[in-house]
C-alpha cells in the first residue's frame, strides 16, 4: 500500500514537529503521542518514515548494519555489499510476546540441527528506523519497561534460553494512547523525549479537506504522491540540514538558565526534563537553520518536552499544557 | 428517540455495502445474538466466501509460518499460510468478539491497517453496555449494526444485484464532515468511512453520482452508531464559526463545497442520523460513560498462565500463542526415544542427530498475579450526604492516586433515592473515575440492600474475569429504602441483611467503614453478616482513612 505524503497531512502541527525534531536529533527520545483513535497518529509516523531516504545496510544483514559495520552483528554478515533500504517502520501488535519483541531462539534449528541459533525479533528489525506502539499504555508493563530500556541504551541484550546475544538497536519509539482508556505509570512517560496531543481537526474544511486528500489519493496514489513531491523535498531538505548542523550548534548560557527556569518553575521532576528540553530546542533551531539557540525555540518545544513530566495533582484539573504556558507567560512575558 | 424503523433492512444494507466495496468499509459489527443475525449473515453467505475466525486461533496459523508439528515429522521446514492470507477477498466472521483478546485484535488491527484483502464481520453477542468488541476494531470497520432489539424478520428479501465502481464522492464532503462534527465524532476513520460509505451505495445503486440518498444512508449507517453526544438543537446555519481554517484547504473549498450545500440540505442527513442512533448509545451520552468493552484475555487472566509469571515447570503442549518452549524438559522427553527413532527412521531419508516429535515438546507453566480491583460502594444517600459524603470522598480520591501508581483498577458504585447505580465500570483511568466521583450528588433514601447487591454482582463479575476484587462499602448502615425500591425501614433492613448474606457466602473480600458522625451498631452489624471488616471512623480526615482501607486491603499490601 502506498503511504500517504507526510506534507499532504492536514493540520497536526504538534505531532509532525515531534517527529522532525526526532529525526533531525533521535537522542532526544521517543514521541508519546496522546490522542483518540482514527485520528492519523500512525499515518503521520509512517509518513515520516517513508519519506526519509533510503538506508544503507550491508548485504542480507539481519541486524541492519552499516556496511562499514560489516561483521560485527552476532549473525556475523560478511558481505560488503551495501544494498538500499527504506527506513524501517515496525508496528508492534498488542499482544506481542517476549520472544518475538526481543527476538528468541530460532525453535525450528534448535529442535533439528541441535544448533543453537538466534531468531533476531522486532527490536532488530527497528533498527535504525521507528517503531510504534499503538495503544502503549494497554500494553503489558513488563514489556514496556523492556522497550523503553533499549531504546535508551540502543542495544538490546538477549541472555535467555542459553543465548546470550547483544546487538545494536537504535530507533525512534513512538508510543500511542488514550488516557481515557487507563494510562502509563509516571516513570514510564518521563523515559519519552517528547509527548504530544493529537486531535482531529474540529473546523469543518480542515474535515472536508482530509477526505478530499483520502479520496485522491485512494483513486490515484501515484499521481497524488506527484503532486505533493516538491513539499515533500522541502522537508527532505529542512531534515538533512538540520542533521548536518546540530552537531555543531551550542547552547548558550541566558538559554540554559531559562531552561532550567523554566523547568522549577512548572515543577517538571528530575533532570531528564531540562536535558530533553535542551536536546529539543537545538534540533528545533537546526531544523529551522538558526544560527544559535535561542528562547523561543526553547519555548516553541517546552510543551512538547514537559508535557508530561509534570507532577500529577488529582485535584487540580488544570490541564499541563496551560500549566507551562502560564509559566512561560510569567518567566519570559 | 425513536429507534431505528428497521435495523435488520439497514444491517442488509450495511452487509450489502460492505461487499460491493470490502477494502475501503473494511467490516461491520453485528451486535445482538438472534435469528435477525442469522438472516445478515445468510445474506453475506450467499454472496461471498465465509471463514470463521476461531477466537483461539494461533499466531502461526493466523499469519503463517512455520508448521511446527509438520516440520518435526517431515524432518524439513514446512511452511503454513496463515488464515489472513488465505482469505482472497472473502469474509471473515469473528463470533464471540466481545471477548477477543487483545492480542488477536491487535493482529486483525495491524493486518487490517495494511493492504489485507478481506471483510471483517465481528458477532457481538455482549449484554452490558461495556461488553463490547475491541475498540481498536470497532474503529476499523465502516458498520455498527445493533440487531439486538429486532423482533420481526418480516422485511422485503434484499435484491442481491450489485455494480462495480464507485460514484463520485466529492458533494458529500461537507454534510458529512458537518454531520460527524455535530454529533461529536472525532475519528476521521469515520468520516472517511461514511465517504466510503457514500459512494458504495450511489454504485450499488446503479448512479454515477452520489445523491442526498446515498449520503443520509451513509450518515445513518456509519455515523449514527459513532455518536457520543446530540447535536446542539436545529438553527444552526452553515456559517458556524470555524476557527483557525488551515492555510491549504482554503481555496477550493469555497465554490464547490457551496455547491453541493444547496443540492443536499444536511438537516435531512442529520435527522436521518438521529433516527439511526441506537438507544443504548443515548444511555450511555445520558451517563457521559464512554464505551468500554469488558477486559480481553478471553475468560481473564488466570491465576495459572502459560505467559508469564513465577515459573511452574513445564507441562507438554505446543510453543504458540505466546507459550514459551522449556528447552530442557522438551529434550529431556525426546532423549529416552532416541534409540528406537533412530532405527525407525534409518530406512528413511533423515538422520539426525537428535530426534524430536511433537509428543515430546514441553512448555512453561508460570503463575500469575492476578490484578487487584478495588469497588467502591458509596452511601450517597441524605443522612450521608449530611454527615461525610464529602469526607469519603476525598479518601476514595486518595485511594485513586494510590491505585494509580500501583495500577490497580477501582470502580465506583453509589446508592441512594430508589437504588444503586454503577458510576464507573473497573478502570485505570485516574480521570475517568476522578470525574465519576466529583459528579456524585447526594441525597434521599438509602437503598442499602440495592448498593449491596449491585457491589457483589460488579465482585463476582470481576472474580469471573479472574482478576481479585476487593469491596469496600462506605456507609452508616441504616437502610431505610427495601430492595424494590419502596420506602420503609424494616423491609428495607431485611433486605440489607439478605443481601450481605449473600455477600459472605461469595467468600468477597470487603471492608465496611462506618461513616455515621457517632458510631452505630448498624454498620457493625452489616459487617459482621457480610464476614468484612468493620472500621469506624469517628472523625478522620481523609488522609488516615486512606491509610486504614490500605492497610486492610490484603492484595495492595503484597503488591
Amino acid at each position: 500500500m502506498s503511504r500517504f505524503p507526510f506534507s499532504a497531512i492536514v493540520g497536526q502541527d504538534e505531532m509532525k514537529l515531534a517527529l522532525l525534531i526526532a529525526a533531525v536529533d533521535p537522542a532526544v527520545g521517543g514521541v508519546m503521542v496522546f490522542g483518540d483513535r482514527g485520528t492519523g497518529k500512525s499515518t503521520a509516523a509512517r509518513a515520516l518514515a517513508a519519506l526519509l531516504p533510503p538506508i544503507p545496510i550491508a548485504d542480507g544483514c539481519r541486524y541492519g548494519c552499516t556496511p562499514d559495520q560489516a561483521g560485527t552483528c552476532p549473525d556475523p554478515c560478511t558481505s560488503t555489499r551495501a544494498r538500499k533500504s527504506p527506513v524501517p517502520f515496525v508496528d508492534l501488535p498488542l499482544g506481542a510476546t517476549e520472544d518475538r519483541v526481543l527476538g528468541a531462539l530460532d525453535l525450528e534449528k534448535a529442535l533439528r540441527s541441535g544448533e543453537k541459533a538466534f531468531e533476531p525479533g522486532l527490536l532488530a528489525k527497528a533498527h535504525r528506523g521507528f517503531l510504534y506502539i499503538d495503544e502503549i499504555n494497554l500494553l503489558e508493563d513488563h514489556l514496556v519497561d523492556l522497550l523503553l530500556d533499549v531504546a535508551a541504551s540502543g542495544e538490546n541484550v538477549v541472555e535467555r534460553e542459553g543465548l546470550s546475544i547483544r546487538h545494536r538497536a537504535r530507533f525512534v519509539l513512538i508510543g500511542s494512547g488514550n488516557p481515557e482508556e487507563g494510562e502509563l505509570r509516571p516513570q514510564l512517560l518521563d523515559r519519552f523525549g517528547l509527548s504530544v496531543e493529537v486531535r482531529t481537526p474540529k473546523d469543518i474544511p480542515s474535515r472536508v479537506e482530509i477526505m478530499r486528500r483520502c479520496a485522491a489519493q485512494e483513486a490515484d496514489a501515484t499521481a497524488f504522491a506527484a503532486e505533493w513531491a516538491e513539499e515533500e523535498g522541502k522537508i527532505l531538505k529542512q531534515i538533512a540540514r538540520g542533521q548536518k548542523k546540530v552537531a555543531s550548534l551550542t547552547v548558550p548560557d541566558d538559554v540554559l538558565t531559562d531552561a532550567a527556569e523554566l523547568c522549577a518553575a512548572v515543577g517538571a521532576d528530575g533532570l531528564r526534563g531540562e536535558l530533553t528540553l535542551m536536546r529539543a530546542a537545538k534540533a528545533l533551531a537546526a531544523l529551522r537553520g538558526a544560527k544559535a539557540v535561542r528562547r523561543e525555540h526553547l519555548v516553541d518545544v517546552a510543551p512538547l518536552a514537559l508535557r508530561h513530566r509534570l507532577r500529577r495533582d488529582v485535584l487540580d484539573e488544570t490541564g499541563s499544557t496551560v500549566r507551562i504556558e502560564r509559566a512561560i507567560a510569567e518567566l519570559f512575558g | 428517540m425513536t429507534h431505528p424503523a428497521n435495523p435488520l433492512a439497514d444491517a442488509l444494507l450495511a452487509a450489502k455495502l460492505l461487499l460491493a466495496a470490502p477494502t475501503r468499509l473494511r467490516g461491520m459489527v453485528l451486535r445482538g445474538s438472534g435469528p435477525a443475525r442469522d438472516v445478515v449473515l445468510d445474506y453475506l453467505r450467499q454472496h461471498a466466501t465465509t471463514r470463521r475466525l476461531p477466537p483461539h486461533i494461533d499466531e502461526a496459523r493466523l499469519l503463517g509460518g512455520v508448521d511446527i508439528a509438520a516440520s518435526l515429522t517431515a524432518g524439513k521446514p514446512v511452511m503454513q499460510s496463515g488464515l489472513l492470507a488465505e482469505m482472497a477477498g472473502g469474509v471473515l466472521i469473528a463470533p464471540m468478539a466481545e471477548r477477543m483478546g487483545d492480542a488477536l485484535a491487535g493482529r486483525l488491527a495491524q493486518a487490517m491497517d495494511g493492504a489485507a484483502d478481506f471483510a471483517l464481520v465481528l458477532l457481538d453477542d455482549g449484554v452490558e453496555a461495556d461488553e463490547r468488541p475491541p475498540a481498536a476494531l470497532m474503529d476499523r470497520v465502516a458498520f455498527h449494526c445493533d440487531l439486538s432489539g429486532v423482533t420481526s424478520l418480516d422485511i422485503a428479501p434484499a435484491d442481491t444485484t450489485l455494480f462495480a465502481g464507485a460514484g463520485a464522492a466529492e458533494d458529500c464532503l461537507l454534510p458529512l464532515a458537518n454531520v460527524a462534527t455535530a454529533l461529536g465524532i472525532d475519528s476521521v476513520r469515520a468520516l472517511l468511512f461514511a465517504q466510503s460509505a457514500a459512494a458504495a451505495h450511489a454504485a450499488v445503486a446503479g448512479r454515477e453520482d452520489v445523491v442526498q440518498d446515498d449520503v443520509a444512508a451513509a450518515a445513518r449507517l456509519v455515523l449514527a452508531p459513532r455518536a457520543t453526544r446530540l447535536p446542539p438543537p436545529p438553527a444552526q446555519d452553515e456559517g458556524e464559526e470555524a476557527p483557525p481554517p488551515p492555510p491549504e484547504s482554503g481555496e477550493d473549498a469555497g465554490d464547490t463545497d457551496r455547491d453541493a450545500l444547496s443540492e443536499i440540505p444536511e438537516d435531512v442527513i442529520l435527522e436521518a442520523a438521529l433516527a439511526a442512533i441506537p438507544p443504548d448509545v443515548l444511555e450511555m451520552i445520558a451517563g457521559n460513560a464512554k464505551q468500554r468493552r469488558a477486559s480481553g484475555g478471553g475468560s481473564g487472566k488466570r491465576t495459572k498462565s502459560k505467559l508469564r509469571g513465577k515459573l511452574l515447570g513445564a507441562r507438554p503442549g505446543m510453543p504458540r500463542d505466546g507459550a514459551r518452549l522449556a528447552l530442557i524438559d522438551t529434550l529431556r522427553a525426546a532423549v529416552p526415544f532416541q534409540e528406537l527413532r533412530r532405527r525407525e527412521r534409518r530406512n528413511g531419508t533423515g538422520f539426525t542427530a537428535l530426534q524430536v516429535r511433537k509428543e515430546d515438546l514441553r512448555i512453561h507453566r508460570f503463575e500469575e498475579r492476578a490484578a487487584s480491583v478495588t469497588v467502591f460502594c458509596v452511601d450517597a444517600s441524605g443522612s450521608a450526604a449530611a454527615a461525610r459524603l464529602a469526607e469519603a470522598k476525598g479518601a476514595v480520591e486518595l485511594i485513586l492516586a494510590q491505585a494509580y501508581v500501583k495500577r490497580s483498577e477501582v470502580a465506583l458504585i453509589a446508592f441512594r433515592k430508589e437504588g444503586a447505580e454503577l458510576l464507573l465500570p473497573p478502570t485505570r483511568s485516574l480521570t475517568r473515575a476522578r470525574r465519576a466521583l466529583a459528579g456524585l450528588p447526594g441525597g434521599g433514601g438509602t437503598p442499602l440492600a440495592s448498593g449491596l447487591a449491585l457491589a457483589r454482582e460488579l465482585g463476582a463479575t470481576i472474580a469471573s474475569r479472574g482478576n481479585t476484587p476487593f469491596l469496600v462499602f462506605l456507609t452508616d448502615g441504616s437502610a431505610n429504602i427495601a430492595a424494590d425500591g419502596t420506602p420503609g425501614r424494616k423491609q428495607a433492613g431485611e433486605d440489607a441483611e439478605a443481601a450481605a448474606k449473600a455477600i459472605a457466602s461469595s467468600r468477597l473480600d470487603a471492608v465496611v467503614i462506618d461513616i455515621s458522625p457517632r458510631p452505630r451498631p448498624d454498620a457493625r452489624k452489616l459487617a459482621e453478616t457480610m464476614r468484612a471488616r468493620y472500621l469506624p471512623l469517628p472523625v478522620a480526615d481523609a488522609q488516615s482513612l486512606s491509610k486504614v482501607i490500605m492497610a486492610a486491603q490484603p492484595e495492595s499490601a503484597a503488591a
